[in-house]
C-alpha cells in the first residue's frame, strides 16, 4: 500500500512539471503574439472580433483548463463534483458575457448614430 | 422505544444515503463552493469591463502604450514583458503550491515546508510587482489634457513619439496657488494641483510648431487618430479645459475614466485575493512547521489552501488576457 502511494506520486510530480511547461509555453506564445501583432491576424475578423483576440481567448481557456484539471485536481474528482463546478460556471458566465457585450455594443451604436455629441 | 425504519429501496446506491457520493470531504466541498461563487464574482467584474469596453470600443486605450514599463529600463518602450514576468511568478508559485500538496500526500513534512515557503515568497513578489505596476499607472508618463466633453488629448511630435507635458509647457508666473489648510479655513484643503496649468500647455503648444495632438479615437488601422497642426491648434484652444497627469478614479491620461476605474478595481480585487492567499498560506505554513498536520495524519488543509491559491492564479490568467492582450 505505502509503496503504491509513493509510486503514484512520483508520476504526479512529473505531470506537474509537464503542465508547468505547457502553461509557460502558452504564455510565451501569447506574449510574442501580443508584441508582434501579425497583420493577417489583426486584420481578419471572425464574429466581429479579430482572429488574434480569438486566439488569445482560446489559449486562455486552454490554460484555465490545465490549471483547473491538473493543479486543482479536478481530473481526480468524481464526475458529479466536476460537472457541478464546471457547468455551473460555464453556463452562467457565458450568459452574462452574452447579454452584457450585446448591450455594450448596442449602446456604442446609440452613441455613434444618435444626435448626442460627446466629443466636445 | 422503537426506531422507525423507512425502506426506500435505494440502499447501496450512490445517492441512497449513508454515503459520500462526491468522495470529497466537507472542507474541500465548501472550498469549491466558495471558489465557484468567487469565480462568478470575478466574471461579473470582467463582464462589466467588457461591457464598458464595447461601449467605448473606438476610444479605449491601447494596453501596449499604457503598460510599457520595466524595472531599470527607464524610457525604454517595453510592452508586455513586465506583466508576462508577473504571470510567470504567479504560475510558478502555483507549481510550488501543487508540489507542496503532493509532498503532503506522502506525509513529507520537510518538503511541504520548503514548497509552502517558496509559494509564499512567490506571492509576496507578485504583490510587490503589482504595487510597482500601480505606481507607474498612477504617476503616468507623459500627461495629457482633457476636454469639456471629458475626452483625452495627448501630444506627439513630428515623428509620432509621445511628448510629455514638461517638454511642452512654458512656465508662467503661477496663476493659481494650491490652497492649503494652514493658509485659510482650517478644515478646507484641496488636492495637489497639476504641475502645469492648461494656459502654460496651450502657450507652449503654440510656440512649438512640430507638435501635434493625438485624440483617443482609434482609426481603422487600430491606431489613435492624429490631427493635423491646424486641427490640433483649433481643438486645443476651443476644447481643452484642464491638465491631467497619471490616473485616479475621476480622470486618467490614457483614455475614458472607466479604463482606470476597472483597472484599479479588478487588479485591486485580485491583488487583495493574492494578499489574503499569502496570509492564509503563512498560517498554514506555521501549522505545518508546528506539526499540526503531522499529528493529524493528513495534510488536507494544505490541499484546501492550495485550491484557493490556484484559483487566484486562474483569475490572473483571465485578467492578463483581458487587460493586457485583447
Amino acid at each position: 500500500m505505502a509503496h503504491d502511494t509513493a509510486h503514484h506520486h512520483e508520476s504526479n510530480t512529473k505531470r506537474i512539471w509537464t503542465v508547468f511547461v505547457i502553461l509557460s509555453v502558452i504564455t510565451i506564445v501569447e506574449v510574442i503574439l501580443g508584441i508582434i501583432k501579425p497583420h493577417f491576424l489583426t486584420d481578419t475578423s471572425f464574429l466581429s472580433m479579430s482572429l488574434l483576440n480569438w486566439i488569445f481567448i482560446i489559449l486562455t481557456i486552454y490554460k484555465a483548463y490545465y490549471i483547473a484539471w491538473a493543479f486543482m485536481h479536478l481530473e481526480g474528482e468524481t464526475k458529479g463534483l466536476r460537472r457541478a463546478i464546471v457547468w455551473t460556471s460555464i453556463f452562467l458566465i457565458s450568459y452574462l458575457i452574452f447579454i452584457l457585450l450585446t448591450e455594450g455594443g448596442y449602446i456604442y451604436e446609440v452613441y455613434k448614430t444618435n444626435h448626442v455629441a460627446w466629443d466636445f | 422505544m422503537e426506531a422507525t425504519v423507512v425502506r426506500t429501496g435505494t440502499e447501496g446506491k450512490t445517492w441512497g444515503g449513508g454515503n459520500e457520493p462526491l468522495k470529497a470531504s466537507y472542507g474541500k466541498l465548501m472550498m469549491w463552493f466558495f471558489i465557484t461563487s468567487d469565480a462568478l464574482t470575478f466574471s461579473g467584474f470582467l463582464a462589466a469591463y467588457g461591457f464598458s469596453r464595447f461601449k467605448f470600443i473606438d476610444s479605449w486605450p491601447i494596453a501596449d502604450e499604457v503598460f510599457n514599463h520595466f524595472p531599470f529600463l527607464h524610457g525604454v518602450d517595453a510592452p508586455m514583458y513586465y506583466v508576462a514576468l508577473m504571470t510567470f511568478i504567479l504560475i510558478f508559485s502555483s507549481v510550488t503550491m501543487v508540489l507542496a500538496v503532493d509532498a503532503g500526500h506522502q506525509l513529507k513534512k520537510g518538503k511541504v515546508t520548503f514548497y509552502m515557503f517558496l509559494t509564499i515568497i512567490g506571492g509576496i513578489i507578485f504583490l510587490g510587482s503589482q504595487a510597482w505596476e500601480w505606481k507607474n499607472f498612477i504617476n503616468g508618463t507623459y500627461g495629457a489634457v482633457y476636454t469639456k466633453g471629458g475626452n483625452i488629448l495627448q501630444f506627439i511630435d513630428g515623428d509620432g513619439h509621445r511628448v510629455a507635458l514638461s517638454d511642452i509647457a512654458v512656465p508662467e508666473a503661477s496663476v493659481r496657488v494650491e490652497h492649503e489648510a494652514s493658509n485659510g479655513i482650517w478644515f478646507e484643503s484641496e488636492k495637489s494641483l497639476p504641475s502645469y496649468s492648461i494656459e502654460e500647455v496651450k502657450a507652449g503648444f503654440g510656440e512649438n510648431s512640430d507638435l501635434l495632438i493625438r485624440t483617443q479615437m482609434v482609426n481603422e488601422e487600430g491606431e489613435k487618430t492624429i490631427l493635423s497642426r491646424e486641427e490640433s491648434i483649433a481643438k486645443l484652444n476651443s476644447e481643452a479645459v484642464g491638465v491631467v497627469e497619471g490616473a485616479n478614479l475621476t480622470r486618467n491620461e490614457y483614455g475614458p475614466p472607466l479604463f482606470a476605474d476597472f483597472f484599479f478595481f479588478i487588479t485591486g480585487f485580485h491583488g487583495f485575493h493574492v494578499f489574503s492567499g499569502v496570509v492564509i498560506n503563512i498560517i498554514i505554513f506555521f501549522n505545518v512547521i508546528l506539526g499540526t498536520y503531522e499529528r493529524r495524519g493528513n495534510y488536507e488543509m494544505v490541499e484546501k489552501v492550495g485550491l484557493y491559491w490556484h484559483f487566484v492564479d486562474l483569475v490572473w490568467v483571465f485578467v492578463f488576457t483581458f487587460f493586457y492582450l485583447v
